[in-house]
């Protein structure tokens, strides 16, 4: 009952994509979403959707799995987009009172759609196709020259894996104490919004304190077992990057040129 | 005695319509009488926990019925909620729901969401922390600050306070001390005496089962594979063995004495039956030593 969303869900595979190194995918993720913004005229971003379509299909993960992602954000891309129907110039179509819609609006309206809906997925190939501890590892190795500002990039990898590896565990204990208070006559389906975030009271308090309770067990653990930090501390999974990240490289080079080819030498987008 | 609780071709599917579907109670057909004491064993996984969350209506069956008194208690489920009040019901580790500020609060929580009066509330509170023996001094203490088998005591007290008809227990005795269990144990079975009421107890402890129930349903991949008297389930031991449960110890010594052709009987449970039906061999050995 609370596990439907799919964002930021993992789905395990052996795809190309699933194999690529995570420091890798991160990077090459984020200059994915770099490009999506580069792109200036509907050619640039026909390239953009290109690489997305080459990433979603290399994945291996169904199609519907990639829908769902959207269904989450499907009411702001429809808010950007009737927004963005309004402003802009040339040819008026239809006009009321201020408002009036121009063939312009209707090219960005589109723009913006597509944009939003190729940032997501590219998100959504990156968090499929690598677990948690693969993306924090990453993260952990991406950010290590911010070390030079005294960030503590061990330590926030090593928070975030926790906060992550313990969301399946608090979701079901939710579930659990839901069943406990429901069992004891607790109303959580019916009455206003203000009766039903009451209703929660009897839930998030004892919710709150196991929390407590599994942190301190958890440190208690991790002392027990010697862990004093990242320093001088070495990798059961040493990364390596193979062939195979090269060759992506080199694919997202070629689309990243050819954004800036079409952005250069195609005309640029009605405004 | 009448049927209280009934199920009919009981079945519950987890994951329904995806490709991980699986039937974790699979056509349980049951009848309860009023007034039992039933005991439920079964391995780890076996559909033992899914099977009471729906006699209470925290789970929907997939299909088939549960019968309250003969009638669907899904009939009409905006009123699933009375349904809950007449069978109680004790999760594992209760003590995770606590969370008022004081004891007394706490376990007036059910009784308060029955919508009875406050001179009730408060007297149904008392008399369920009496049950199970709750210093009066500690009701007006945060549950926070009680021990682990006090906290256990008073999640406990929360759900009896309610007076249910039916009071199930998912292994009310885990992780308790061996005096806390027995105690523990002692309590339900004299609140279950005094109340006349049915309870259902889910539990890993064989001699438990063996010391308070008078029938005991064995629960095997999501079937009730016995549902018979204590005794008689018991008896069969190698089958239970096979289904990853064992029997009480004393019984497995006393089936294997009657293996070996020693006149005692079957589906000896506890140990001061078992003393009762060894003292006439030691008798009897004594005066042949004698001759």
């Amino acid at each position: 009952m609370l596990s439907n969303s799919t964002l930021g869900q993992y789905f395990p595979g052996n795809s190309i994509i699933h194999r690529l190194d995570p420091r890798f995918k991160l990077l090459l993720t984020f200059v994915g979403i770099v490009l999506v913004f580069v792109a200036g005229n509907f050619f640039s971003l026909f390239a953009v959707v290109a690489l997305v379509v080459l990433a979603m299909g290399l994945s291996g993960i169904p199609l519907r799995q990639y829908l769902k992602s959207l269904k989450a954000i499907i009411v702001l891309v429809l808010f950007t987009a009737v927004l963005n129907l309004f402003y802009g110039h040339g040819e008026v179509l239809w006009q009321f009172w201020i408002f009036q819609i121009t063939t312009g609006g209707i090219s960005n309206a589109f723009f913006i759609a597509i944009r939003v809906i190729s940032l997501i997925l590219f998100s959504a190939v990156l968090t499929y196709t690598t677990s948690p501890t693969q993306l924090t590892d990453a993260l952990e190795r991406v950010m290590k020259p911010l070390k030079v500002f005294h960030i503590r990039v061990h330590e926030i990898a090593m928070m975030m894996t926790i906060a992550l590896r313990f969301v399946p565990t608090l979701l079901e204990e939710t579930d659990k104490i839901m069943s406990a208070q429901k069992a004891r006559g607790a109303d959580m389906e019916s009455g206003g919004a203000i009766q039903r975030m009451k209703a929660l009271i009897p839930v998030l308090i004892p919710l709150f304190v196991s929390s407590f309770r599994r942190a301190y067990d958890l440190a208690t653990a991790m002392e027990c077992r010697c862990y004093r930090g990242g320093e001088g501390r070495t990798k059961m999974k040493s990364l390596h990057a193979t062939v195979l990240d090269y060759r992506a490289v080199a694919i997202i080079v070629l689309f990243a040129a050819a954004v800036v080819a079409c952005n250069l030498l195609l005309p640029a987008r009605l405004m | 005695m009448p049927t209280i609780l009934e199920t009919k071709e009981l079945t519950y599917e987890y994951g329904k319509g995806t490709s991980m579907t699986k039937t974790a109670v699979d056509h349980v057909n049951l009848a309860i009488e009023s007034g039992e004491f039933i005991g439920i064993i079964g391995h780890t996984g076996s559909g033992k926990s899914t099977l009471i969350q729906q006699l209470n209506g925290l789970l929907r069956p997939t299909s088939g019925q549960v019968l309250l008194e003969g009638e669907d208690i899904w009939k009409e489920p905006k009123k699933i909620r009375r349904v809950r009040f007449r069978v109680g019901m004790v999760f594992q580790y209760p003590e995770h729901q606590l969370f008022e500020e004081t004891v007394l609060k706490d376990i007036s929580f059910g009784p308060r969401n029955m919508g009875l009066s406050e001179e009730e509330i408060l007297r149904k509170a008392k008399e369920a922390a009496e049950f199970v023996g709750m210093k009066p001094e500690l009701l007006e203490k945060s549950p926070f600050e009680l021990s682990g088998g006090e906290k256990r005591r008073a999640a406990i007290a929360g759900v009896i306070a309610m007076d249910p008809d039916v009071l199930i227990l998912d292994e009310p005795t885990a992780g308790l001390d061996p005096h806390g269990r027995d105690v523990l144990l002692s309590q339900i079975q004299s609140y279950h005496r005094y109340r006349k009421n049915t309870v259902l107890l889910v539990s890993h402890s064989m001699e438990d089962i063996a010391r308070v129930a008078d029938r005991v349903l064995v629960m095997n991949g999501g079937k009730a594979a016995m549902f018979d008297t204590t005794a008689a389930v018991f008896a069969r031991g190698e089958e239970l063995e096979r289904m990853g449960l064992r029997v009480p110890q004393i019984t497995k010594i006393m089936n294997r004495l009657r293996a070996d052709g020693y006149p005692v009987a079957d589906g000896v449970l506890t140990l001061e039956e078992a003393i009762r039906q060894l003292a006439p061999l030691r008798q009897e050995r004594r005066l042949l030593r004698a001759q």
